[in-house]
């Protein structure tokens, strides 16, 4: 596939965003608020050519494994998945139904294109470490990229796969990390300070960038950054606004987890209509 | 002949390792006491120790499983499941990942370092999990065949393991049925169902009381008709496991007797943790567990 071009993804994004506002209204529960946050990133990552990817074979053994570790974000990742062609896009409005592939957090089991089931915070750069190992030891050319959110990195055992990846030198693993400040009880730094989380990363062993997460220019030179070769795992910093795009979410935490009324669901389309 | 499950464990790792290259061994800082250590200097690719980390033991095999190869993870029972259940929740069930789970030093055969390390409630927190297949060999001739059995398998597995030298009475030659009730001795007074290396006890005394003693080596997959065909001929089951009586073999046997009752006892280690003492056989005495108690129990019935 050709890269989209600026204005292109722009355009992209604000389409996934009006997708992800109108699933959670249909579904009557979801995460708009990080599900947002994580739009450029995902839309990066698919449209901006960052992982090779093919829309008609999602499971081909020469793609790069994506996961999803943040599970709570899926409208978003499948909103990107809908309009890359994977399946068709009437089926968004099934999130969260009864037998739907699209479940409120990724799940392999019902859903073939999922590489591993999460929603359990703490497990996806693991098992990603797990895949790059695999990778390795079938000499694959592809590249592992798991993204998370700064909420997860209060989870233990994230750390524990951050210092195996440094440890067993794994070039082809890479992580994003969706900064937008906030988690369930309040502001990252009033709940757990993570900083400075970029020193962190570093004293792992790995290679660290920092960028700002909705601005396709800057994501798109971050992400490029992302391959499977050299001696150490990298992670990029994303700083992101929860709920971006919508006025009256961004930076509100009623928006973490919540259902989304008619009303509210009117005005924030109203809002998502231009660039 | 006396010999510790964990050795024969270590043995058949090799041999299967040989024969099968998507075999990885993966430890969680417990090489020697799981007896990966020769396994690892063999398979230096296929070994890791990924450090006092059973939570990330847990994801990095899932990811080697879903990319096709086989992987064993072992620590000690208390630690794996124990420590890890989420992980084993979700990236190994609800994955139906290929990961092979081996919990060691189970029950009291850690009889030294006590309650901490000693595992009582693995077999329930396994037992309660979808897609999960349980195996808990009775000696270390049955551990050989339960790891080869357990790499056949498509999916979860969690084999059970006792550290403790204990009895080796099973028939090397013998086949192993993965998912099937083994009655080891036919008998008409009473059904004694037992799993791991109180298989033995239990043989013992099925022998001097006429009853028909059944070798429950695989926990679930549960075999229920072989279990409610005994138990209606003989009309008595007295299950012993070196478990919490909550939650593992005698749960799932009352389980299957409830639905079409026969009188059952249930012997294993009551609603506590265990403690230290300076030889298992103490500990099985403590908490009841000895060939006479099983004896006893099961003329009480």
């Amino acid at each position: 596939m050709v890269p989209l071009t600026l204005p292109e993804l722009e355009k992209t994004a604000l389409k996934i965003r009006r997708h992800v506002i109108e699933m959670i209204h249909a579904a009557g529960s979801g995460h708009p608020g990080g599900s947002l946050s994580a739009t450029d990133i995902l839309v990066s990552l698919y449209f901006g050519n960052i992982l090779k990817f093919d829309h008609r074979n999602p499971k081909a053994e020469k793609r790069d494994r994506f996961i999803l570790s943040y599970g709570h974000v899926a409208p978003a990742y499948y909103a990107v998945l809908a309009e890359m062609g994977v399946f068709n896009e009437d089926l968004l409005l099934n999130l969260r139904s009864l037998d739907s592939s699209l479940q409120g957090h990724p799940s392999k089991v019902h859903a073939d294109f999922v590489e591993t089931s999460t929603g359990s915070l703490g497990q996806g750069l693991s098992v990603g470490a797990g895949m790059a190992l695999a990778l390795k030891s079938k000499k694959a050319k592809e590249k592992v990229v798991v993204l998370s959110s700064d909420g997860e990195q209060n989870e233990g055992s994230h750390w524990e796969a951050v210092m195996f990846a440094g440890h067993h030198s794994l070039g082809n693993l890479n992580l994003i990390i969706d900064q937008n400040c906030m988690q369930v009880g309040g502001m990252t730094t009033e709940v757990l300070n993570l900083e400075p989380l970029a020193e962190k990363y570093h004293a792992s062993g790995w290679d660290v960038y920092q960028t700002d997460g909705h601005d396709f220019r800057r994501l798109l030179t971050s992400l490029s950054n992302f391959n499977n070769k050299g001696n150490k795992p990298r992670v990029v910093i994303a700083r992101t606004i929860r709920g971006k795009g919508v006025s009256f979410m961004e930076g509100n935490e009623k928006y973490h987890a919540c259902t989304l009324s008619e009303e509210e669901c009117k005005r924030a389309l109203n809002e998502l209509v231009k660039g | 002949m006396e010999k510790s499950m964990r050795d024969a464990f270590g043995e058949a790792m090799l041999e299967l390792a040989e024969k099968n290259e998507r075999v990885f061994g993966l430890t969680a800082d417990l090489s020697s006491s799981v007896r990966l250590e020769a396994f690892g200097e063999k398979f230096t690719n296929r070994f890791f120790n990924v450090g006092v980390a059973e939570a990330n033991l847990i994801g990095v095999s899932v990811g080697l499983a879903l990319e096709g190869f086989i992987p064993f993870a072992a620590s000690f029972a208390v630690f794996l499941p124990g420590r890890c259940f989420d992980q084993i929740r979700v990236s190994v069930c609800q994955n139906k990942a290929n990961v092979k789970l081996v919990g060691s030093h189970a029950g009291l055969s850690n009889y030294g370092d006590g309650a901490t390390a000693q595992s009582v409630c693995d077999l329930a927190l396994m037992r309660a999990l979808p897609e999960m297949k349980i195996i808990c060999p009775a000696d270390a001739n049955q551990v050989k065949k339960a790891v080869f059995a357990a790499a056949k398998i498509e999916g979860p597995v969690y084999l059970r393991l006792s550290r403790a030298e204990t009895p080796v009475f099973t028939n090397e030659k013998d086949l192993f049925s993965f998912g099937k009730a083994e009655v080891l001795r036919k008998g008409k007074k009473l059904t004694i169902i037992s799993c791991g290396s109180l298989v033995y006890n239990c043989l013992k005394v099925g022998e001097q009381l006429d009853a028909e003693v059944i070798n429950l080596h695989t926990l679930k997959p549960f075999d229920r008709e072989t279990i409610l065909n005994s138990a209606k001929k003989t009309g008595k089951v007295l299950s012993v496991e070196e478990h919490s009586i909550f939650g593992g073999l005698g749960s799932a046997v009352a389980e299957a007797l409830a639905q079409d009752p026969v009188p059952l006892k249930m012997m294993g280690i009551a609603d506590s943790f265990g403690q230290s003492a300076r030889s298992y056989s103490e500990l099985l005495e403590r908490y009841g567990l000895t060939s006479e108690d099983i004896a006893r129990e099961a003329k009480s019935l």
